[in-house]
């Protein structure tokens, strides 16, 4: 592992998580989560050293087709079968600063809304040219971007008839283990976001809206694949010069 | 009105569903040829400094089951104290430690295996160590924000008696909540979600 950012770190405790601004632990229409959330208080803890750090991945873990799900899995000379689309955006910080070297890891489902796993059990076909996974590292501007296809809508055991809006998850890695974060991609203009019941986990309309990528036909490769930008924000370092610093700091 | 603070807020956390293993453990899940090796599946290699140790965990849900789709991630410290991190300004870690591992919950048993040394003792503050302790994160389908808990070790007990983040557990009767007894060569820690037994979770 290797930083790859040319500033020195910035080494400050992270601002508290707003947990309002999250999901709940408990959300009882998204059913699986009634015995999975905690139910005691969480012991609040201002961030030490073990917070504060976190692994950073270069470069050099990424193989060619990584940012490339319609080529990733697919037989030579072949692709995957949908909407060719392009993914595009920038990991910022609270402060609005873009994240360097951030580790961005996603899954889908394939167009027709078919997860290549064991315990998917949708009768959707599943596609022999798509995995549904790749990863891709931010860089210098924390911006980053990958091609793949629009995964469909799909149904899921909840409510009898209750449908997942298309959707591609995000695993991310800012520079600190206290800013781990997973989360979802939704598409503009999707009638289904609303109505999904994990969607509908998040209290706040504006928050839903931060997690909705917004179509960019000026980012569009003409008789190609179509862009969305979707933006990610990590949480921010505490930064002053008063603070009290570590041993060693 | 006054001035903006000029602050973004941070993206809305969503659950990593049941398919979290297809993006994080494509190997495990069974699709090969996308990458090499799954992420964090090896923390340790044959030059690695410490006592060498295994980590045994599982995910409980509030009826005692075994989550068999969680996914665990672990941070700790190398065996003199130091985070193989760009953040850690203290010292250069142990290059043959990564400090990191990643592990899906078996599909069967619901337990997860990491292979790793026990951590040395950081600081909490200047003057003040900490007890060697493993960061943990766990995601599954039904949590909608990762979960953020601590494993301690049960032999380490003079260090975990004057530990500044267990002193801080009010009801002392959840303390052991975080504290894993060893068994053969492995330390086995149980994560309860809910109930009598639950674990203590942190805001972090
Ligand atoms: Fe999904």
């Amino acid at each position: 592992m290797s930083a790859e950012t040319k500033h020195p770190p910035e080494i400050g405790a992270f601002f508290q998580r707003d947990r309002s601004w999250h999901p709940r632990g408990l959300t009882p229409d998204y059913k699986t989560s009634v015995l999975r959330s905690p139910e005691k208080a969480l012991l609040s803890l201002d961030n030490t050293i073990s917070e504060i750090t976190g692994p950073v991945f270069g470069h050099g873990i990424l193989g060619a087709l990584d940012n490339d799900l319609i080529h990733n899995f697919a037989k030579p000379g072949e692709s995957a079968i949908g909407e060719r689309i392009i993914v595009y955006g920038r990991v910022l910080d609270e402060r609005g600063n873009g994240v360097p070297g951030a580790l961005l890891e996603f899954w889908q489902a394939n167009a027709g809304g078919r997860y290549r796993h064991k315990k998917e059990g949708y009768i959707a076909a599943l596609d022999p040219n798509f995995g549904g996974c790749g990863r891709t590292i931010t860089d210098e501007d924390g911006a980053y971007a990958f091609r793949t296809i629009r995964p469909g809508a799909y149904p899921w055991p909840n409510g009898v008839n209750d449908w997942r809006p298309a959707h591609i998850h995000f695993s991310v890695f800012g520079h600190g283990f206290a800013q781990r974060l997973i989360t979802q991609m939704y598409f503009e203009g999707d009638p289904m976001i609303w109505q999904c019941p994990i969607v509908r986990t998040i209290p706040d309309k504006a928050a839903v809206e931060m997690l909705v990528a917004a179509l960019d036909m000026q980012a569009t490769i003409p008789m190609d694949a179509r862009a969305y930008k979707f933006d990610i924000v990590l949480r921010g370092r505490r930064s002053s010069v008063f603070e009290n610093r570590l041993e060693g700091n | 009105m006054v001035q903006s603070l000029n602050r973004l807020k941070e993206s809305p956390s969503q659950t990593a569903g049941p398919y979290v293993h297809i993006g994080l453990t494509p190997n495990f899940s069974g699709i090969s040829g996308v990458i090499a090796r799954d992420l964090g599946d090896e923390m340790v290699n044959d030059k690695t400094l410490g006592e060498r140790i295994g980590i045994r965990a599982r995910v409980l849900d509030g009826t005692g089951t075994p989550l068999k789709d969680a996914l665990v991630e672990i941070w700790q410290a190398d065996s003199a104290g130091l985070y193989n991190s760009p953040t850690e300004i203290r010292g250069t870690a142990d290059p043959n430690f990564t400090g990191w591992g990643r592990k899906a919950t078996d599909m069967t048993t619901g337990e997860c295996l990491f292979q790793s040394i026990k951590p040395g003792r950081v600081p909490y503050k200047p003057g003040v160590l900490m007890a060697p302790h493993v960061s943990f994160w766990i995601v599954a389908r039904g949590i909608n924000l990762g979960l953020n808990t601590r494993m301690y070790f049960a032999d380490e007990e003079a260090a975990n008696a004057e530990d500044p983040v267990l002193a801080r557990i009010e009801h002392r009767v959840r303390v052991p909540t975080l504290i894993a007894e060893r068994q053969g060569d492995a330390y086995v820690f149980d994560i309860h979600l809910q109930g009598e037994k639950e674990t203590v979770f942190f805001d972090i």
